[in-house]
């Protein structure tokens, strides 16, 4: 399957760009924000060298980009889009907006924290804000997973029993701005595995008039709207679970809504989503060198949330730590709650489920910090909700120093 | 002074085909809807209506729809983006001999004045600057209509809404300016009652390719305050008192479609309505009063001093 000749390294924006390429799209609105710009960019060299057809775009805004790109594919295009962070806050309206109309779409986010305080490294907040959209949210952990994911994002879009968007998640900086070798596929083996798009809904055209996005004014048809929503959502466990039989069967490579790492006789289990998940398989695989029977869960698929799957890799296991690189404030981790609701109805579920919170906005999460988690998990007998933050005592000493620097007392600064 | 028309001299000249349906929900005497229906006669069929937040969106509550053409809501500040969506859509389908051209569409922005002067200015403003073919009616009732009228950056200096109780102290935005700003290939202020300037104006841009802007004042009984059945007196005064010109930005040439040949005093468009009521009683508001008279006289001025000039 592998040659070296279309094997390249790729960063994980330009895997995502190879993706859209491959896809064979015909419209990028776009709006640049760090760190996806270099996406936007590689495509924009792209149409206009000529080697994509379609238009590329600049919208005002994300805001107007994601408008932009729900009208168009209203409209009976392909489209795809890219935005991080700030960017997809700003879109917020318009994500809700366009799943209603239930337009098929992939919009990668490269994950990047929120203002306040403003900054650029990665985190989870922006991507789990979304969660509620009305998207099919698909997080990566690799390079070449970038390029797959996209792929198999239009063949879930555009499968009718879903007609959703999807949003392929990866982390800025870790991802984006990191090289790995990359398989590019053949174009025609990919078109063979996502023919070229044609429409299978009512689109906009003279000789058939359309209503889209109609207001509705009670409660009941809403809901009826918003339930069909959630059921095309969940429809996509079974139409990923095709499309990751079909993508293995064309190139040898298979991805599932969840990835089980080294689980079968697992009793304590780490959970994470995204780019560290590759360091949190190191620290799995420096425990098993010491005899400990540990394993990692990577959540990949966060929306619709796969019940089934993490009930069957987690029920009966001794310890399940999530590790949350995200902060609800006044909550904890967010995926931690997600996966103790799936969780709760089993009688056979983890006696300890404990919730960490690490990888801030751009927080490294240290091998030391992996081992604690792991000794943490060994070491408890009950679980907690209580999340615990990882923060080194390294880290802690150069935040006192910075409070010294700003003038600020220990003492005053600390709650 | 009325400019000479080419294609339409009467309201009988207007082409008799309705793309509305009677039925909406909107308010009896809505002028705003009026205003669409005659646009849309004179844009003729095969055209797609991207709405953004406001009275119009009542058009089409699922099951029914009062349009016949085709129809998209997006959002407040949207519309404009949805309508390069659209377009672009539409491009590359024909392009690629994906889409017959007898499948083409007109693209039609319909917003009203919260949205147009405001939230929705940015992606209109870019839109216009990237050239995008389509059309745009800005509905501008002067407030936001649809939330019970609060003042939007359309609303008139002196006008009670439920946000400005005491009367609006600012200005009304010059929309119309900054969108000439953008050097449009078409932009003109119309009325409803002033049919046939209006369908002339529409009949004008229509072999122009580019953005294609409309202004329209949307007389409103609800917001204002007036019996529906004084709509066409109130937007009769709108003009002849100068409050509401008559114009038009084709070619790199602003002109005036319609100078009242003697200016009414604006106190006679003002008294009718309700909105402007405070002004009249319990204490006449002469300061106010002067002040909006002297804001419309000095727009006539410096008309008058720029046709001098030119």
């Amino acid at each position: 399957m592998v040659t070296a000749q279309n094997q390249k390294l790729l960063t994980g924006n330009a895997a995502a760009a190879w993706g859209a390429r491959l896809a064979a799209i015909d419209y990028v609105p776009a709006f640049p924000i760090t760190p996806q710009t270099e996406i936007i960019e590689t495509l924009a060299r792209w149409f206009d060298a000529g080697e994509m057809q379609g238009k590329f775009v600049t919208l005002d805004s994300e805001h107007s980009m994601v408008m932009a790109a729900g009208a168009a594919a209203a409209a009976g295009v392909r489209v795809f889009t890219a935005t991080s962070s700030q960017g997809l806050v700003y879109a917020m309206e318009a994500l809700y907006t366009i799943s209603g109309w239930r337009v098929p779409l992939v919009l990668v986010n490269v994950s990047r924290a929120l203002a306040s305080p403003i900054t650029l490294g990665p985190d989870h907040n922006d991507v789990l804000a979304a969660r509620d959209a009305g998207f099919v949210q698909l997080h990566c952990e690799s390079c070449q997973e970038v390029l797959d994911t996209v792929l198999m994002a239009y063949r879930i879009a555009e499968d009718e029993r879903v007609s959703a968007p999807v949003l392929v998640n990866f982390d800025g900086f870790f991802l984006s701005f990191t090289r790995e070798p990359v398989e590019i596929p053949d174009a025609e083996a990919v078109r063979a595995f996502l023919p070229r798009f044609e429409a299978k809904y009512p689109t906009f055209r003279a000789s058939q008039p359309l209503a889209q996005g109609a207001a509705v004014l009670d409660g009941a048809t809403y809901t009826y709207f918003r339930y069909q929503l959630h059921h095309a959502l969940r429809n996509a466990l079974e139409v990923h679970q095709q499309a990751a039989d079909e993508f293995e069967a064309h190139f040898g490579r298979r991805y599932g809504p969840v990835e089980t790492y080294r689980l079968e006789d697992a009793d304590t289990v780490l959970v994470m989503a995204g780019a560290f998940a590759s360091k949190g398989k190191a620290a799995v695989n420096r425990w098993r060198e010491q005899g400990r029977n540990v394993g990692l869960l990577r959540l990949r698929m966060v929306r619709p949330l796969p019940d089934r799957e993490l009930v069957a890799a987690l029920v009966g296991r001794r310890a399940v730590g999530v590790i949350d690189q995200n902060l609800s404030p006044g909550l904890g981790g967010i995926l931690f709650h997600e996966i103790a609701g799936v969780l709760a109805a089993e009688e056979n579920r983890p006696a300890v489920l404990r919730s960490f919170v690490g990888g801030l906005g751009g927080k490294d999460i240290s091998s030391a910090e992996f081992d604690h988690v792991l000794a943490t998990l060994d070491g408890a007998k009950t679980g907690s909700a209580d999340p615990e933050l990882l923060f080194t005592d390294a880290e802690w000493r150069q935040m006192q120093q910075r409070l010294a620097v700003a003038g600020k007392s220990l003492e005053a600064a600390t709650p | 002074m009325r400019a000479k028309r080419e294609f339409y001299h009467s309201p009988k000249d207007l082409p008799a085909a309705e793309f509305l349906s009677p039925g909406s929900t909107l308010c009896a005497g809505c002028g705003g809807l009026a205003t669409l229906r005659l646009m849309h006669k004179v844009l003729g069929e095969n055209v797609v209506v991207v709405d953004a937040a406001g009275c119009m969106t009542m058009l089409t509550s699922y099951p029914y729809t009062v349009m016949q053409s085709s129809w998209l809501y997006t959002s407040m500040s949207g519309a404009s983006a949805g309508a390069q969506g659209i377009r672009d859509a539409l491009d590359i389908l024909l392009t690629q001999h994906r889409l017959p051209e007898t499948d083409n569409l007109k693209v039609l922005v319909l917003a009203g004045d919260g949205s147009t002067y405001d939230m929705g200015l940015s992606a209109t403003s870019a839109a216009i600057c990237r050239g995008l073919d389509f059309w745009y009616l800005c509905y501008d009732n002067e407030a936001y209509g649809n939330t019970g009228f609060q003042t939007s950056a359309a609303s008139p200096l002196g006008a009670q809404t439920s946000t400005s109780p005491g009367g609006f102290a600012g200005r009304k935005k010059d929309i119309f300016e900054i969108w000439r700003a953008h050097q449009p290939a078409y932009l003109a202020t119309v009325s409803a009652h002033e049919a046939v300037d209006l369908a002339e104006k529409v009949r004008r841009a229509l072999p122009l390719a580019g953005p294609k802007l409309f202004l329209g004042l949307a007389v409103c009984p609800t917001g204002w305050g007036f019996d529906p059945a004084n709509g066409f007196e109130i937007a009769k005064l709108a003009v002849e008192t100068g409050v509401w010109p008559l114009k038009e930005f084709v070619h790199g040439q602003l002109r005036h479609t319609y100078i009242p040949s003697r200016f009414r005093p604006v106190v006679e468009y003002l008294q009718p309505q309700r909105r402007f009521r405070h002004l009249f009683e319990p204490q006449r508001r002469d300061d106010v009063l002067e002040q909006i008279q002297h804001n419309v006289d000095a727009y006539w001025q410096r008309v008058a001093t720029e046709a001098a000039t030119t």
